[in-house]
C-alpha cells in the first residue's frame, strides 16, 4: 500500500474503534521527528507502516538545522542522513520548506540515492567539501 | 443618421457630440500609493529614528526601483548569492505577507516547486537584492495569505519562467475574488475563527462548526477607541517627504 504523507495521516484508528491523533509536523529536526526522505533511494521510497524518524542529532544542541547530520530509523534500520530543509523559519533570504526534508547518507558522506528532485537551498554550498557528492546529485537549487 | 420618412424641409445640421477626453494619466496621478513600511507604528519611540530610517529608505529607492506591490502579487526577486552559479539567484512567488516597518520591512514569497512548498522571507531594503519585478498584478480579498499553506498546492504554484503580464498604468489594480479550497483539517491555524477575518477561503465545513467558531468573535474590538490609530495626517506628511526625496 502507498504510504500517505504524515500530514494526512492524522488520526490512527484501531480495531476497538478509538482514534489517536498525532502531533503536527515538527518545525526543526530533533529526536523523534518524522522526516521526509527526498532522494530516490530504495530505502527511502519503499513503503513501511512507520514513517522514518530521527533518533539522534549530531550537534551540540539536539536541534538539527539545514546541513546537520542526523541518525534516522527507517524500516527497522539505523541510517545517517543530511537535513536539506526544515519547516522552521531560518535567517531571512533563506528558504523555508513545507516539510522536513532529509537525504540518506553513508558514514563517509556518500549519498545512497542517485537523484534529488526536490529543491535544495544554496546555503549547503558553503560546505562544499563535505557535501560535494550530495550537491552533485541535486537537480534544483533554491 | 438616416431619416425614415422624408420630411421635405431640410433639418438643421446637428454636429456629432464632441468626444469627452478623459485623461487617465491625470486620474492616475490622483491615486497615491505609500508603501506601508513608511508609516511609523504607534508607540513612544522618538520620531527622529523613523525620520533617519526614511532618509535611508529613500536613498536605497533611488538606486533600486522597488515597484508598488500588494499581498497577492506574483513577484520575481533576483538576489546576490555567493554560493549560486553566476552569483545571482532568481525566485518567483506570490507575496503572502508584508511585515515590518522602516528598514527592516520584509515580504514573504511562496511557490510550490516540484511538489515542495517553498517560502522565502526577503528584506525589502537589503543590499543583496538586485531586482524586484512584478509579474502579475492582482490584489486578493485578504491582507495576509498565510492560509495558502493549508490550501491545495495548485493555488500556490506559479511558473518560474512566467512572462510579466502587461498592464496599463492608469487602470486600477484588479481584485481577485478567488475562494481557495483547503486541504482536509487540521490546519496550521484555525482559519475559520473570526479573529483572522478571512474572506478568501471556501469553507466546506458543516454549519455547526462555523457557528461554533463564532464563539470566539470579539465584536467590541472595532469600537475600542484606545486601539484607534488614524494615519491619514501622518501619511500626508510622509507622502510629501518621500516625493520630495525621490525627486532630487
Amino acid at each position: 500500500f502507498a504510504l500517505a504523507p504524515p500530514k494526512l495521516l492524522r488520526s490512527v484508528s484501531h480495531s476497538f474503534l478509538s482514534y489517536a491523533s498525532t502531533t503536527g509536523v515538527c518545525r526543526a529536526i530533533q529526536k523523534l521527528t518524522r522526516v521526509r526522505v527526498v532522494d530516490n533511494s530504495a530505502l527511502g521510497n519503499t513503503p513501511y507502516h512507520r514513517p522514518p524518524k530521527c533518533i539522534h542529532v549530531y550537534n551540540k544542541t539536539g536541534v538539527g538545522k539545514v546541513g546537520d547530520k542526523i541518525l534516522l530509523a527507517i524500516k527497522g534500520e539505523k541510517k545517517k542522513a543530511l537535513i536539506v530543509g526544515h519547516k522552521m523559519p531560518g535567517p531571512t533570504m533563506t528558504p523555508r520548506f513545507d516539510s522536513n526534508n532529509v537525504v540518506l547518507i553513508e558514514d563517509n558522506g556518500n549519498p545512497i540515492g542517485t537523484r534529488i528532485k526536490t529543491p535544495i537551498p544554496y546555503i549547503l554550498r558553503q560546505r562544499e567539501g563535505e557535501f560535494s557528492k550530495v550537491l552533485a546529485i541535486a537537480r534544483i537549487f533554491v | 443618421r438616416c431619416r425614415a420618412s422624408g420630411d421635405g424641409k431640410p433639418e438643421k445640421f446637428q454636429p456629432p457630440p464632441k468626444p469627452v477626453i478623459i485623461d487617465k494619466q491625470k486620474q492616475r496621478a490622483e491615486r497615491r500609493f505609500l508603501s506601508p513600511e513608511f508609516i511609523p507604528p504607534r508607540g513612544r519611540t522618538d520620531p527622529l529614528k523613523y525620520y533617519m530610517e526614511r532618509k535611508d529608505m529613500i536613498q536605497r529607492r533611488k538606486v533600486l526601483n522597488i515597484p508598488e506591490f500588494y499581498v497577492g502579487h506574483v513577484l520575481a526577486v533576483t538576489t546576490a548569492d555567493p554560493y549560486a552559479n553566476n552569483k545571482s539567484n532568481r525566485f518567483v512567488g506570490i507575496c503572502i505577507q508584508r511585515g515590518g516597518r522602516g528598514l527592516g520591512a520584509t515580504f514573504v514569497l511562496r511557490n510550490v516547486i516540484e511538489d515542495q512548498g517553498v517560502e522565502i522571507c526577503y528584506e525589502l531594503y537589503s543590499p543583496r537584492i538586485q531586482a524586484i519585478e512584478v509579474l502579475k498584478l492582482e490584489k486578493r480579498l485578504d491582507d495576509n495569505l498565510m492560509y495558502l499553506r493549508d490550501a491545495l498546492p495548485e493555488y500556490s504554484t506559479f511558473d518560474v519562467n512566467m512572462k510579466p503580464v502587461s498592464r496599463l498604468d492608469h487602470e486600477e489594480i484588479p481584485v481577485n475574488k478567488l475562494q481557495v479550497r483547503m486541504k482536509p483539517k487540521p490546519w496550521s491555524k484555525r482559519w475559520e475563527r473570526p479573529k483572522y477575518n478571512i474572506k478568501g477561503i471556501k469553507f466546506e465545513l458543516p454549519e455547526s462548526k462555523m457557528k461554533a467558531a463564532q464563539k470566539w468573535s470579539q465584536p467590541w474590538l472595532e469600537f475600542d477607541m484606545l486601539r484607534e490609530y488614524d494615519t491619514s495626517k501622518i501619511e500626508e506628511k510622509i507622502w510629501q517627504e518621500v516625493n520630495e526625496g525621490l525627486k532630487t
